[in-house]
Parts: C-alpha cells; sequence; structure tokens
C-alpha cells in the first residue's frame, strides 16, 4: 500500500509538470521522460561519478533537468511557435512531432554517454522501518513526502503569489493577460522552469526509487500522458488523482495478479474513460 | 487528375520508378534488402499521411495496424500452414477490422486524445503479445516459416511494386473529391458539416483504407523478414520511425512520405559506423528540417517549383 502511495504521487509529480505546461502554454511536450532519465542520470553521475555526495548530487540532477527544459522550450518550441511557415492549427503537430525528436536525442546522447545500463541513484534516507508489520524502505516514504511536499508548494506558488496567479491567468486566457500588460514570453518561461524543477525531482526520486536508463524514456513519456489524458488535460487535481488511480491499479495488479500484466487495467480504464468521457475525469472542454 | 499526368512531379516519379527498378541488375544484394525494407516503411508513412496530412488525425499507433497485419498473417501462417498470398490477404483484412475497432471509439475524440487513444491501442497490443507469449513468440518474435522468395532481387521487385501501386493508389485518392473533402474536414471539420459532408463516413473510410495498407505491407514486411518481433512492427519506436518520415518527406504529399521513409532507413544504414550515435544524427536532422523546411522535402521542392 505505501509502495502503492509512492509510485502514485511519483506519477502525480511527474505528470503535475506535464499538465502544467499543457494548460498555460498549449504544449505537449513528448521529451518529458527523457527530461526526467536526464536528471536521474545526472544525479547519478554526479554523485557516483565526481562524488559530490547525494544532496549535491541531487540538486545536480534538478538543475540538469531545469537546463534541459528551458533547451526544449528555446531550441524546440518557441521556434516552431514563432514561425510563419507553419499554420497555426499544425503546430501542435509540429510541437509534438519536434519535442518527440528532441527527446529521442537526449536518449541516445545518455546511452551514448553512460550506456543504457539501469541505474540507481542512492538513496537520500537509507534503512528500512516496520509499518504496521510491513517492511518499508524509509526511502519509500522520504519519497512520498517530498512528492506531497512539492505538490503542495507548487498548489501554493500558483494560488497565492502574483507570478502563481498570471501563469493561472495565462493558461485561462493568454490575450487577456497580454492585454493587462504582462509578457506572455516570461509567464511561459515561469511555467516551463516550474516544469523543469518539477520534472527533476520526480526523475531523481525515480532513479534513487526504482532506478532509470535510457530506456524508460518512452514509458515514462506515455504514463505522464496518459495520466494527464485521463484526468482531464490542463487539469492538475485531475492528474493528482488520476495518477493515484493508475498507480494502485498498476501495483495491485502487479501483486495480486501477475507483474506481466501490469499496465493493461490501467490502458483499459483509460480507454474506457476517453469513450464515456473524452474530456477527462475533470477536464474543461 | 490529367493535369498530373502533364506534370513534373508525374515524370520525375515515372523516372525514378524506372531508374529503381533496373537496381538488380547492378547492385549487391544488400543495397537491395536495405530498399526493400526502406520500401515497405514507405508504404506505413504513405499510409500514415493520408490520415494525417489529410483527415487531420494524428494518429501515434501506426504499428497498432501494422502490427495486426503482421502478426495475424505470421501466426495463421505459422499454426495453420496456409499459404503466404492468403496469409497476407487475412492479415490485410484483419488489419481492417482493427482500424475499424479503434477508429470507433478514436473518431468521437479529437486532437491530442485521438493521438492518445491510437497509443494506447499501440500499447496494449504489445503487452497482449508478450501475454500471450506461446502464440506469438512473446518478446523474443515469432519465427514464421514460409517466405514470399529467398531470391533478393524478385522480394526487391515485390517490394517496389506494391510500393508503387499503393503510391498510385493512395495519390489519386489524396487528389480525388475524397481527398479534398478529408483535407476539409481536417482543417474545419464545423464548416465542412455544414456544407453537408458526411465527416465522420470520411474519416472512417480514410481510417480504412490507412488501416488496410498498413496491414499488407506489415504482413508482407513479415514474410520478408520470416520473423515478427514486436521490436519490428509494433514497438512505438518503429511507429516514431513512421510519423517522422512522413513529417520529413512534407506531410500531405503522400508521395513526399515515402521519399522520407526511404531516406530515413537509407541514412541510419550509412550512419551505421558511427554506431549509437546514428539515431542521434538522424533524429537531429530530422529536428532541424522540422524546424527550418515545414513543408518537408517535397513540400519544400514543390512550393518552390509554384514561385518560379
Amino acid at each position: 500500500m505505501i509502495d502503492g502511495f509512492a509510485i502514485s504521487a511519483l506519477y502525480a509529480l511527474g505528470a503535475t509538470g506535464f499538465t502544467l505546461i499543457f494548460g498555460v502554454s498549449g504544449v505537449l511536450n513528448l521529451s518529458h521522460g527523457a527530461i526526467m532519465v536526464a536528471a536521474a542520470v545526472a544525479a547519478w553521475a554526479a554523485a557516483s561519478v565526481l562524488n559530490v555526495g547525494t544532496y549535491a548530487g541531487a540538486l545536480i540532477g534538478v538543475a540538469v533537468a531545469l537546463l534541459t527544459a528551458f533547451a526544449t522550450y528555446f531550441a524546440v518550441v518557441k521556434p516552431i511557435q514563432d514561425s510563419r511557415r507553419i499554420p497555426n492549427e499544425e503546430k501542435e503537430i509540429f510541437v509534438l512531432t519536434g519535442t518527440l525528436l528532441w527527446g529521442i536525442m537526449i536518449q541516445e546522447l545518455i546511452a551514448y554517454f553512460f550506456t543504457n545500463n539501469a541505474k540507481t541513484v542512492l538513496p537520500i534516507v537509507e534503512g528500512v522501518v516496520e509499518i504496521l508489520g510491513v517492511r518499508t524502505p524509509k526511502n519509500e516514504i522520504f519519497t512520498a513526502i517530498v512528492c506531497c511536499l512539492v505538490i503542495a508548494l507548487l498548489w501554493l506558488l500558483v494560488n497565492r503569489t502574483r507570478t502563481g496567479k498570471a501563469v493561472l491567468a495565462a493558461s485561462m486566457n493568454p490575450r487577456g493577460v497580454t492585454l493587462l500588460g504582462l509578457e506572455l514570453t516570461n509567464i511561459y518561461i515561469v511555467v516551463w522552469a516550474i516544469y523543469g524543477i518539477l520534472a527533476g525531482i520526480a526523475g531523481v526520486l525515480l532513479g534513487m526509487f526504482l532506478g532509470v536508463s535510457s530506456y524508460s524514456v518512452g514509458p515514462l513519456t506515455a504514463s505522464a500522458f496518459s495520466i494527464v489524458v485521463l484526468g482531464g488535460l490542463g487539469s492538475v487535481s485531475g492528474s493528482l488523482i488520476a495518477a493515484f488511480v493508475v498507480g494502485y491499479l498498476e501495483t495491485l495488479t502487479a501483486y495480486l495478479v501477475s507483474p506481466a500484466y501490469r499496465t493493461i487495467p490501467a490502458l483499459l480504464l483509460l480507454v474506457f474513460v476517453m469513450y464515456i468521457r473524452p474530456q477527462g475525469l475533470l477536464g474543461r472542454r | 487528375m490529367t493535369g498530373f499526368f502533364n506534370s513534373r512531379l508525374f515524370f520525375i516519379s515515372l523516372a525514378l520508378v524506372v531508374i529503381a527498378a533496373t537496381l538488380p541488375l547492378y547492385v549487391s544484394g544488400y543495397v537491395l534488402g536495405l530498399l526493400t525494407v526502406a520500401f515497405y516503411f514507405g508504404v506505413f508513412a504513405m499510409a500514415w499521411d493520408l490520415l494525417f496530412g489529410f483527415a487531420g488525425e494524428v494518429n501515434f499507433g501506426p504499428t497498432f495496424l501494422i502490427g495486426v497485419g503482421a502478426y495475424t498473417a505470421g501466426i495463421l501462417n505459422a499454426q495453420f500452414g496456409w499459404s503466404v498470398y492468403l496469409c497476407i490477404v487475412l492479415g490485410a483484412l484483419a488489419s481492417v477490422v482493427a482500424g475499424l475497432v479503434l477508429a470507433l471509439p478514436a473518431l468521437r475524440v479529437r486532437g491530442p486524445y485521438f493521438g492518445l487513444t491510437t497509443l494506447v491501442a499501440v500499447l496494449m497490443l504489445q503487452n497482449f503479445i508478450v501475454v500471450f507469449a506461446d502464440l506469438t513468440g512473446g518478446e523474443i518474435g515469432l519465427t514464421i516459416p514460409d517466405v514470399i522468395s529467398i531470391n533478393a532481387g524478385v522480394n526487391y521487385w515485390i517490394a517496389l511494386g506494391f510500393m508503387t501501386i499503393s503510391a498510385a493508389i493512395l495519390y489519386g485518392l489524396s487528389q480525388s473529391p475524397i481527398g479534398l473533402v478529408l483535407q476539409a474536414s481536417g482543417q474545419d471539420p464545423v464548416q465542412a458539416g455544414a456544407l453537408g459532408f458526411n465527416i465522420v463516413k470520411h474519416k472512417l473510410a480514410a481510417f480504412i483504407v490507412s488501416a488496410f495498407f498498413s496491414g499488407l505491407s506489415g504482413a508482407l514486411l513479415v514474410f520478408y523478414f520470416g520473423t515478427a518481433s514486436v521490436g519490428t512492427v509494433v514497438d512505438v519506436a518503429v511507429g516514431v520511425n513512421v510519423i517522422v518520415s512522413a513529417v520529413l518527406g512534407g506531410r500531405r504529399t503522400v508521395l513526399g512520405a515515402a521519399l522520407g521513409a526511404i531516406f530515413l532507413i537509407v541514412a541510419g544504414e550509412f550512419l551505421r559506423p558511427t554506431g549509437e550515435l546514428a539515431t542521434f544524427i538522424v533524429s537531429a536532422v530530422a529536428l532541424l528540417v522540422v524546424l527550418f523546411f515545414p513543408g518537408g522535402f517535397l513540400g519544400a521542392a514543390l512550393s518552390r517549383e509554384a514561385r518560379s
């Protein structure tokens, strides 16, 4: 159960950044998994190759994710959005293709420099505790707590600060925000920064919890994508709920039925929800 | 349509096909094998372009249709030993059925949601193949007793002929009134509907045609390789390749998609000496094309011709 909670919290953290970007700038970032893996691998490399310690390693991982997120925005997303040769209604697909290619490039670079063996980042907290008679690694509890804290912080940031309100406003009506004299590009940069940090934390925690390799890029992107769609694109609370549903469904199937069937019920649920309620659980049309 | 037969594009494509048809006379079997695969990929990309470029639907799961066709043909052949051609036809039909099953719920939703539904279909297929490993060979792949031919030249000609015929049909379809309606419903579904066209029917038709060619090509590819595995016909990475080649060659051109696929496969082979960096370089080139020539190869060439 705690296992499921930790996995769900991780999914939630990863998916929140993804949905935030979509909500504000309408961008589906398919290099999401690559950014998470880049963060985890950077944390691993810093901690075990350069010997800078686990805390510094984790920080470096998050910093790398932040830089990669910025690179994604400035090198791929912005040129496409500003391009005059691409008709407006087709920008979405170009962003999809562009970020997809970008993600593959990051993945290949990681595989080239760090091989595609699975890497496990040294956990910040070690040891196990007994909770209700179940041996639980402290790291798992730590993961869950960090995820909840970060999500709470994000909520405060979005709902209680000036910048956050600008971001929220931009997701509702981009043109209205520009009329109020706020530079839309600045808001996008803030959002990508938040996204980079979220993806970085999620990536590093995932690296500590399950370990990552360059092969996990695709599945990570796919799971974030499906959670976000399940919850309703652009709805942060929707993706939180969806993340827990998917996380528990996967963990329960793995425990009760067989690990081979792990992803199937979640996928079936997704198809079912798409059929009944195409806009997702809490989505707006 | 008659204008096409006089256009420069027609003569260039005709010349290319004729040159390609004589290749087995003077190049090695290795090159032929490479191009054979590239031609089948070309059909995948063209079938995808019909759906995306014209109907405006982003299908992230071209490999769902390809995979169903490929595996149906492969399993029928391996289990019952039916003749290769019967299996190929049945594979294509299975793919059409799969396309219908996928299209009915998927066409209720639009844009990213549609894309996701198709992506989920691929993941499900992948999971089922692994779960029913005793029938499908699981992750290792399915070995198929029969192949079309062991002669590289014959295989090459079949692939080339198949691609040429598919290209002609798909291109003709895209230029026909049906193609125009599809294009209209892709760009502005409400208005196209208001003009009295049944959008859902047209999109469904596009889906079926796309599924038919994907499945046929997938089945042929399986009998060329002699194996069917998740890595060659189902994996999301294969689908990504199909999408990249269509966008690279120029969306909404159909023929460009085939060029893009051939480029992608040949370039991947040329870059093999660079080892693991090959995919990186190909993706980087593709990204640059997407950023700077959004029309793709053929799109850029055509617009230059139109300007002069």
